[in-house]
């Protein structure tokens, strides 16, 4: 196959940062997307030109690493994959495609198609967790959980934090990231003590990193590789509302915490 | 050197519960005052990092991807094992143990492997505690399945996704901590050297990968738990990222480096398609519960497989192992598939790989019931060959996976140098010669969560530790000679790019230690290794500078250290002259093709001792002793 590809190359934060096109023959159907990224540096470094720089890890669809925009869909146009798991039997010959970097100010670009996410890992940490430190757990049988809520806290934890959700977003909301882990832990009697709280201080974080709102458009779900359902998102506002109406600081006569 | 494993005396059962008495113990107050460095944020690295900020320590953790939920472990899919008993068929703690010590063929510490077993209830406990959503029965308890190498179901799990879930856990716990102001978290920073002064690990230098800067991190003790190095071979399921560079640089700073040709081939991945190829995916052995496993009777039989009659099929895990069948250990189920194919009959269009069928179990269970086991994995099949496992037999072919080598350590899991903690698949410890499925999450988690909270609280409060800082002559050395280095990868300027010395590494070691080796083989590749090695500095091409996120920097000295790691997995393949778990010489073997084990001469951990440039390993001998588990010839038959 032959395959026209235009790059958003950028050398730094600070970069105005453009599109260049690369040319590239003999590409074969088996090839993952990223495999066809990995010849292409190949050929580059060959030449003596700067390889583009793009996340990447496990190459399964799991580790979240990857990811950027393919002709205006994030990780590209097979539902419910990651980029490292498309392939370019996905495509035909003569194809001419465009890569860019998610697009989002929560996610600076650091080079080329590599931005960064720490946002995301800020959301985890106001709120995103069970407070139960090793060794303090009951028998994991102690507390029977119901199949369905079980498979319902599943099907959110699959998130994989990739950021697709914010790229696709009009508004670069992060709320389907947001309400996965919501989800997850407030289906869960585990998740029950902190999960009022949970929502309203992960909403009010992504807020602070600059993540607009959401206004039920939906992108997110479409793009979503890990099929996360936007069900999420109307379950966080609803633990959201309960939460900002009964939210009390944590008091001294609490004891030491 | 003299190799102290430091196991505790007394019945088997007690001593764990013993060796955590007999620990000093460090008073929450002086947790305070006390500095540690976890590097990596798997299960290992990452339960160790939250459950020490927990307990009051400052911790500093690192991780090379762009957050600590990435780290490999998450890739993990088919579950963690647990002697629960929850199923009522006869496990036991020492039923695990005993499986894991025969599974390992003979060559794990049974004290540790014991320790291993004792703790995995509690990991499971800890793990529901956190949100982990494990599979559940109707009535609302823990699921449970069967899983390669063992007769009962012990094996918990989360769909195909188990690592996942598992790693989030512990993120979570870990982020946590961040908030808390315990932990410092510094993602996208590679470590590149141990820093050891007076003998002691007291610190490292790290490179961040997004400006380049080196940096000095001081410490009170150093732990490790920075993955294994299956990519040595180039082509394994591990990430792209993962490395030896860690736990190699501790190496040449004089830790002993265990068992490195001890590496696992893991049977059921998906066949290699082209020269591009860039990973290989492993699809969960999970599949073989319901999946069964043939190839033709004739060989070069070229016909599609469903035109294929049964009776012209040969099942052969069924046919050679009827008691275990499709779920016999890794390396028995790999070795198999590598005899068909040699032996003509592999299907697939370059011959390298056997059929995994579900069609007998999805008229048995009806396609919704498979979908709900395996749906993820055959979605994921799906995208990557383009062929629907529900209508085609999958094809299968055997790729690195594991390594059961690394860093050797004590019963405390402290390297040779003090201060020096390893854990999870970084160290050499539980597994032997071959590692059962659904026991890596399991280590990785005990070590994190549950060993070293105990063993490094022993060792601060045992050792004296004089103040030093960054400006102490050994850390300025460190971290000189890692800005040379880098600068010395910049400057070569030669003819091949990195990942093609990677691939031809990758090549040499598979073709000569992979599968099957032999003392012809292992001597020419020791002697292509060094070769590469000496090119590999003369005429590699690494463009761009050192102050910038520059990938192929990155990769240029892990690869490095891969050459000379690939080295050292050679002369102790060399070595071992005999075959064992996933170790397979060729020169050793039963009549009947099975790994033959010579426990007079070989019944020890090989722990290789750096000697310098160009200088010969040292080898040095840990005698291992089965006081619980005789070794017998291991029989899945």
């Amino acid at each position: 196959m032959k395959i026209t590809l235009n790059i958003w190359r950028q050398t730094s934060p600070s970069d105005a940062g453009k599109m260049v096109k690369y040319e590239l023959d003999n590409v074969s159907e088996h090839m993952s997307f990223l495999e066809m990224l990995d010849v292409l540096n190949e050929q580059l470094i060959g030449k003596g030109e700067i390889p583009v720089s793009f996340d990447h890890d496990c190459r399964e669809g799991i580790c979240g690493s990857c990811g950027f925009v393919i002709n205006g869909v994030p990780h590209g146009p097979r539902r419910g994959t990651t980029v490292c798991q498309l392939h370019m039997r996905e495509f035909k010959s003569g194809d001419e495609l465009f890569l860019e970097p998610w697009r989002a100010a929560a996610f600076p670009v650091i080079k080329d198609l590599v931005v960064n996410r720490s946002a995301f890992d800020r959301i985890i940490q106001s709120g995103g967790f069970v407070s139960i430190p090793t060794g303090s757990a009951p028998d994991g049988n102690a507390i029977p959980v119901p199949k369905k809520d079980s498979d319902r806290a599943m099907s959110a934890a699959t998130c994989i934090g990739c950021g697709a959700c914010v790229a696709a977003c009009p508004n670069a909301s992060a709320s389907l990231f947001t309400s996965a882990k919501v989800s997850h832990l407030g289906l869960l009697p585990q998740g029950q003590p902190e999960r009022y709280d949970r929502a309203v201080k992960m909403v009010n974080q992504a807020k602070e990193e600059g993540f607009g709102g959401c206004t039920n458009i939906g992108l997110c779900e479409a793009v979503c590789p890990k099929n996360i359902s936007l069900e999420n998102i109307a379950r966080m506002n609803r633990d959201f509302t309960v939460g900002a109406w009964t939210y009390r600081e944590a008091t001294a006569e609490g004891g030491a915490a | 050197m003299e190799l102290n494993s430091r196991v505790p005396s007394g019945p088997i059962e007690g001593r764990w519960e013993k060796a955590k008495f007999e620990m000093k113990l460090v008073n929450p107050a002086n947790k305070r005052k006390y500095h540690v460095i976890v590097v990596g944020t798997g299960l290992a690295g990452g339960a160790a990092a939250a459950t020490l900020a927990e307990l009051g320590y400052n911790v500093k953790c690192f991780c090379f991807q762009d957050s600590p939920r990435r780290a490999h472990s998450i890739a993990a899919q088919g579950g963690i094992n647990a002697a629960k008993n929850y199923q009522n068929d006869g496990d036991s703690i020492f039923r695990l143990f005993y499986d894991t010590v025969k599974g390992g063929d003979f060559r794990a510490r049974e004290s540790n492997v014991y320790r291993l077993a004792e703790i995995s209830v509690n990991i499971i406990d800890q793990a529901v505690a956190q949100g982990v959503p494990f599979a559940r029965e109707y009535g609302g308890t823990l699921a449970n399945r069967s899983f390669g190498g063992a007769q009962v179901s012990r094996t918990f799990y989360a769909r195909g996704q188990t690592g996942q879930q598992l790693l989030l856990g512990a993120y979570q716990a870990l982020e946590r901590q961040i908030s808390l102001g315990k932990v410092d978290m510094y993602p996208r920073t590679e470590m590149l050297d141990l820093i050891v002064i007076d003998g002691k690990a007291r610190g490292i230098v790290t490179r961040n990968l997004i400006t380049g800067q080196t940096d000095v991190h001081m410490a009170d003790a150093v732990i490790l738990g920075t993955g294994g190095y299956g990519n040595v071979f180039y082509l394994s399921t591990n990430a792209k990222g993962s490395n030896t560079t860690a736990i190699w640089r501790a190496y040449k700073r004089g830790a002993l480096f265990a068992n490195p040709c001890f590496t696992q081939i893991h049977p059921t991945c998906i066949p290699v398609s082209g020269d591009y190829q860039s990973k290989l995916t492993l699809m969960s052995e999970s599949l073989r519960n319901d999946g069964r496993i043939w190839v033709p009777k004739k060989a070069g039989d070229n016909r599609s497989p469903q035109s294929i009659p049964e009776d012209e099929r040969d099942y052969y895990l069924e046919r050679e192992y009827p008691s275990f069948g499709n779920l016999v250990p890794r390396d028995v189920a790999s070795r198999a598939a590598k005899r068909m194919c040699d032996a003509g009959r592999g299907v697939g269009p370059t011959g390298l790989g056997v059929y995994l069928d579900f069609a007998e179990s999805i008229q048995r269970l009806g396609k919704n019931a498979v979908a709900e086991r395996y749906g993820n994995l055959f979605e994921m099949y799906e995208r990557i060959t383009g062929e629907n496992p529900y209508e085609v037999p999958m094809r299968i072919y055997p790729a690195i996976h594991y390594t059961m080598g690394g860093l050797w350590v004590d019963y405390q899991l402290q390297s040779t140098i003090p201060g020096l903690f390893v854990l999870g698949e970084a160290n050499f410890s539980d597994h032997g010669a071959n590692r059962l499925g659904a026991s890596a999450l399991m280590q990785g988690l005990a070590d994190g969560y549950f060993v070293i909270p105990y063993t490094l609280g022993n060792y601060l409060a045992s050792t004296k530790l004089d103040k030093v800082t960054a400006d102490h002559p050994d850390a300025k050395a460190a971290k000189a000679d890692v800005n040379e280095r880098v600068k010395k990868l910049l400057s070569i300027k030669g003819k091949r790019t990195v990942d093609s010395f990677h691939r031809e590494l990758g090549k040499i070691i598979w073709d000569y230690c992979g599968m099957a080796r032999n003392e012809k083989g292992l001597k020419e590749a020791i002697g292509k290794v060094r070769a590469l090695k000496k090119e590999f500095w003369e005429n590699v091409n690494v463009l761009g500078s050192d102050g910038e996120l520059n990938q192929s920097l990155e990769k240029a000295g892990r690869v490095a250290d891969f050459i000379e790691l690939g080295e050292l997995m050679c002369i102790d393949a060399l070595d071992r002259k005999e075959s064992c778990g996933g170790h397979f010489r060729e020169e050793y073997q039963t009549p009947e093709g099975e790994a033959q084990r010579d426990d007079e001469h070989y019944a020890y951990a090989a722990a290789w001792e750096y000697a310098g440039e160009g200088k010969e390993p040292i080898l040095n001998k840990e005698q291992l002793t089965f006081e619980y588990v005789h070794p017998s010839q291991r029989s899945y038959k």
